[in-house]
């Protein structure tokens, strides 16, 4: 078991034929990621790599027995992409593209309301269950396949940092994913806690938060109302200057909301435990996930 | 993407939203031939892009020509502070002279992205011409919001809830209601992250006038905006910040000793919490992007250098598709073109670390290694 991604998961990749599309395609695949279908408009037919590539997601769908799509178009094209996707009926699409303007995905956050397929991203570094499916930029074999950690993020290397010091503590990893450093994306930490609440291979899981918005504030509560599993939590940006862009659109402290203290705050009051330093966050994680649960 | 006042009020002009009657103006000899033009009291607004104008004196009302005219000379060209600007201030190098209205009632209208209900939220309030953080906190009672919902637009209820609960007399309803529409077409059309006007002003006459504009555009949008893209003010930004957006690189220049260099946003974050946390203070944040190629690398130090606060250097990279020994090849080179000679502390984790290690070892340079995060910071601590 894992989340949202296992050994039978079949990606297209939209965009394939550009040269970082391509690029994590190859290294997508040689992880043992099943690829089926490339999809560039106005390149249909063609071949990369052995894969095929069609003109549009409903022929790729019609044609291969595709399940979820990664995208890696440039910004200006990527909302279209998402809603290409959706409205071929993907389950799950995962937008790695960064840079996308806000109205665009504000427009598809609301368009797809509803739809049964699951958005993770965008701005992020993809999702990849050890040892079974990678489908994102983030380096294969930092990895551990075979559990017991969960791992959600805002963020892309940070969470390979994560990743990197859990498998040196040797705690393996049953799904590790990035949902995005965007103000608006799709898949948020609480459906992802809900995942690995659920999952029975998961014991405990790893929340990486940063500055902006309440996604993190609203996590704890949630957390502590649903959730049996430990949770060690970590937030990046406590000494970011208020009113800037850290980076990620999404990372800004903005009239007084958002701050990494207020984040850390709601987490230790909702029965988190909560990491002060990243330099001690796998030693933290060997101590709450080998003890039992909270 | 901030713009000035004036460039804002042209684009209310253009999307029918009344602004007063005024001009801009960058040079004295020009100010005598405005005046001639514009009714008297007028308002002679500074034209930069930090908030706090008003109080910062930078904003005067005059009522006769010859005061409007001492005004205006003392604006364009003085050294603006406000709370926004810093110490020094900002050199203010455009004014905006408009004709002054007489006003019934002053209103706060904003609108902005809300990203957990995924919605654009109108907010305003009757307490129009204050600081609305202020109102916000004292008399939240005060402050309307009014969530709309992108794909389908200001609906009439939600043009009613704002009409009603402002308060707007029955003479000036409809030209109220035309505004808020032309707003909302205004916001979605230049992809906006922000549009305030405060004070938005009936008059005596029951006219409904944008008295102020704020417009802050969505840097990801500019490739559809060449109009915007135009109306860039690089003045106010840090010389180091500016410099470093030519080379791809997201700098933000902070008070401290440590420069750092990172691959990633959220790993970048982390480090400067880090380095706060041994006991010394960040000089910067700087992300050369998740795949630190050596060019980036090359570049960070030039910026990071440039910064005369800085005594010491720690690089951060989590080398992942990107070797670690490319990269260690990367920083060495980098490190002699640009004649490094502060203390650098280096820690690099990844894929074929040993060899990148050997290789920052071997080099005759000051380059110090870090086995993991904290021995990073024990070392930092002592730099």
């Amino acid at each position: 078991m894992a989340i949202f991604v296992n050994r039978d998961t079949r990606v297209l990749v939209q965009g394939i034929t550009g040269k970082e599309g391509l690029f994590h395609t190859k290294q997508c695949r040689d992880y043992g990621t099943i690829i089926v279908a490339g999809v560039t408009p106005g390149k249909g037919g063609r071949k990369v790599d052995e894969i095929p590539v069609f003109d549009s997601v409903a022929e790729a769908c019609r044609e291969t027995t595709a399940n979820a799509s990664m995208i890696v178009v440039p910004p200006p094209f990527a909302a279209e992409a998402i809603l290409e996707a959706v409205d071929a009926g993907i389950d799950l699409v995962i937008c790695i593209t960064e840079g996308i303007p806000v109205m665009d995905m504000l427009r598809v956050k609301n368009a797809i309301k509803g739809c049964h397929t699951r958005l993770i991203g965008p701005n992020c570094p993809g999702i990849i269950t050890p040892g079974e499916c990678k489908i994102g930029i983030m380096p294969g074999p930092i990895h551990t396949p075979g559990g017991p950690v969960g791992v959600v993020s805002r963020s892309g290397t940070l969470t390979y940092e994560v990743v990197h010091q859990l498998t040196q503590q040797g705690l393996g990893q049953t799904t590790c994913l990035g949902i995005g450093g965007d103000p608006i994306n799709g898949t948020d930490f609480i459906d992802c806690l809900h995942a690995f609440q659920n999952d029975p291979e998961t014991k405990g899981v790893v929340m990486v938060g940063e500055i902006g918005g309440s996604a993190e504030e609203e996590a704890a509560f949630w957390i502590k109302a649903n959730m049996d599993k430990p949770v060690v939590g970590f937030v990046a940006g406590l000494t970011a200057p208020p009113g800037r862009r850290m980076g990620h659109a999404g990372a800004i402290v903005s009239g007084g909301r958002g701050t990494a203290a207020a984040k850390l705050e709601a987490m230790r009051s909702n029965g988190i435990h909560v990491c002060k330093s990243l330099a001690s966050l796998g030693a933290l994680c060997r101590e709450v996930f080998t003890t039992s649960a909270r | 993407m901030k713009i000035h006042e004036y460039q804002a009020k042209d684009l209310f002009k253009n999307a029918g939203i009344p602004v007063p009657k005024g001009a801009v103006c960058k040079t004295e000899k020009d100010i005598s031939g405005i005046l001639a033009t514009i009714k008297m009291p007028v308002a002679v607004k500074a034209q930069i892009l930090a908030g706090g104008r008003g109080k910062g004196g930078g904003v005067v009302l005059a009522r006769s020509i010859k005061s409007a005219q001492k005004a205006a000379e003392t604006i364009l060209g003085m050294q603006l502070v406000t709370k926004q600007t810093g110490e020094s201030g900002t050199e203010v190098k455009t004014i905006l002279i408009e004709q002054g209205v007489t006003i019934s009632r002053e209103i706060y209208l904003s609108m902005l992205v809300d990203r957990e209900r995924a919605a654009i939220v109108i907010v305003a309030s009757q307490d129009g011409g204050m600081d609305i953080e202020t109102v916000a906190e004292k008399t939240p009672e005060r402050i309307l919001k009014v969530y709309v919902n992108p794909l389908l637009g200001l609906q009439g209820y939600h043009l009613r809830e704002l009409t009603r609960g402002l308060g707007i007399p029955e003479g000036s309803v409809k030209s109220f209601v035309a505004i808020l529409r032309n707003i909302f077409r205004l916001f979605l059309q230049y992809d906006c992250s922000l549009l305030e006007i405060n004070p938005l002003v009936i008059t005596k006459k029951d006219t409904v006038l944008a008295l102020d504009a704020k417009v802050d555009i969505d840097s990801n949008a500019l490739f559809r905006h060449p109009d915007i893209v135009s109306m860039h003010d690089s003045d106010e930004e840090d010389e180091l910040e500016a410099e470093a957006a030519r080379h791809g690189l997201n700098y933000i220049r902070l008070e401290g000793t440590i420069g750092s260099m990172v691959n990633g946003a959220g790993l970048a974050m982390a480090t400067m919490d880090l380095i706060k946390q041994a006991g010394v203070e960040p000089a910067n944040f700087l992300d050369v992007g998740g795949g630190a190629s050596a060019d980036m690398v090359e570049s960070g130090f030039r910026i990071i250098l440039r910064d005369p606060n800085v005594r010491g250097i720690f690089i951060n990279i989590f080398g992942g598709i990107l070797r670690c020994d490319i990269l260690a090849e990367g920083v060495v080179a980098a490190a002699k073109k640009v004649g490094l000679s502060l203390p650098v502390v280096i820690r690099m984790e990844g894929t074929n670390v040993d060899e990148g290690r050997n290789i920052l070892a071997e080099s005759d340079l000051n380059l110090i290694n870090a086995t993991d995060l904290s021995h990073a910071a024990t070392l930092l601590a002592a730099i």
